[in-house]
């Protein structure tokens, strides 16, 4: 078992056209700096110095991290991370 | 308002569904729905809401239809390029269905004409295809407390979230800032399949009739996240933001402002 992380379609392109990465668990900032060390740049589009961007979403199973220990949310063995970005398109 | 024999045949499939009934279209009839934009999200949304008899539809778009569009904007066709966007739907949806009344406004939305425009509807759908013009809708919606069902599309990925105002999160409890300028695709790099706004659009169209019916439960509080590629529907939990400053306990947001436009979706 491992932590598991949604990649959203923007992001696909770090990641090999991955939509599905895993990770050891750790707290969620440990957790994206990791990541980032396997697929570069991913890190930088999540993050700055160690906060999560405010434009970015990311949940825990269901639940919005902003409201769980944001960056220091402990992400267990089996837990399921999701990265939403905002998005805008009516196109 | 009783509904001659043609309607009951037109809306037959709806009356033998006990959830609706000849009570559940009469509200449908009755309802008055204001959608923003006329492209790949909007043109599916009017098309099942005019189908579905919604009675009145206003739908506001500044643009014309191009060639470029009719790869997903089915509301639209040869004979309307070059027509403003809203006027073809109109055509469509009243082809399909002449008991709907729709209203073609041929303006773009801002912060002076919003309100007025929105304040005798019972619906809002976002349809629009910009952050700015989102948080905007969202702020009006809050301020009249006027339902909003929200959907957004990009590449294979949609989002759709119905946002009631009062009961609920509102958009900026989910999406506190918008993406900079640069950190996301620009218009031009930014593609979507065809389809995609097909079923987001359903979705929202969906969650429209839901909360005239007043059935089943509403996207409430809670973002659904398809994803194309993989098959999947994901949804997770939006938090009411105390610190909202649109519908938080100590609102910043008084007043409605245009922020500066940029094409990133």
């Amino acid at each position: 078992m491992a932590v598991k992380i949604k990649i959203p379609t923007p992001l696909q392109r770090l990641t090999k056209g991955q939509e599905e990465v895993t990770s050891e668990p750790g707290t969620l900032i440990e957790i994206i700096n990791s990541l980032d060390k396997q697929y570069p740049g991913l890190g930088e589009r999540i993050s700055e110095s160690g906060k999560i961007r405010r434009f970015v979403n990311i949940y825990i199973n269901e639940e919005d991290m902003r409201f769980l220990s944001a960056e220091n949310t402990q992400v267990k063995d089996g837990d399921e991370v999701s990265i939403v970005p905002a998005i805008a398109g009516g196109f | 308002m009783d509904f001659a024999e043609e309607q009951l045949k037109r809306y037959s499939r709806h009356i033998i569904l006990p959830e609706v009934g000849g009570k559940g279209q009469k509200k449908i009839s009755g309802a008055k729905v204001f959608m923003i934009g006329a492209g790949g999200l909007g043109c599916p949304v009017g098309y099942y809401l005019a189908a579905a008899g919604v009675g009145t539809i206003a739908i506001i778009d500044n643009d014309t239809v191009e060639l470029s569009n009719l790869q997903r904007q089915i509301a639209h066709s040869v004979k309307t390029l070059g027509v403003n966007k809203a006027d073809s739907a109109k055509q469509t949806f009243e082809a399909l269905n002449p008991d709907v009344n729709v209203i073609a406004i041929k303006e773009r939305i801002n912060s002076r004409n919003i309100l007025d425009l929105i304040k005798d509807y019972d619906i809002v759908v976002d349809g629009s295809d910009n952050f700015p013009t989102r948080y905007l809708i969202n702020d009006a919606c809050v301020m009249l407390k006027k339902p909003l069902v929200s959907g957004a599309i990009l590449r294979f990925e949609g989002q759709v979230t119905t946002i009631v105002p009062g009961e609920g999160p509102c958009y900026r409890c989910l999406f506190e800032y918008p993406p900079p300028p640069g950190l996301v695709p620009s218009c031009q790099e930014a593609g979507v399949l065809g389809v995609l706004p097909g079923v987001i659009g359903a979705l929202q169209a969906t969650e429209v009739l839901k909360l005239i019916l007043g059935k089943g439960a509403p996207l409430k509080g809670q973002l659904l996240i398809y994803d194309a590629l993989g098959a999947n529907f994901r949804k997770v939990k939006i938090p009411k933001n105390p610190a909202c400053p649109i519908c938080g306990e100590n609102p910043t947001i008084t007043e409605l402002t245009d922020s500066e436009e940029y094409c990133s979706i």
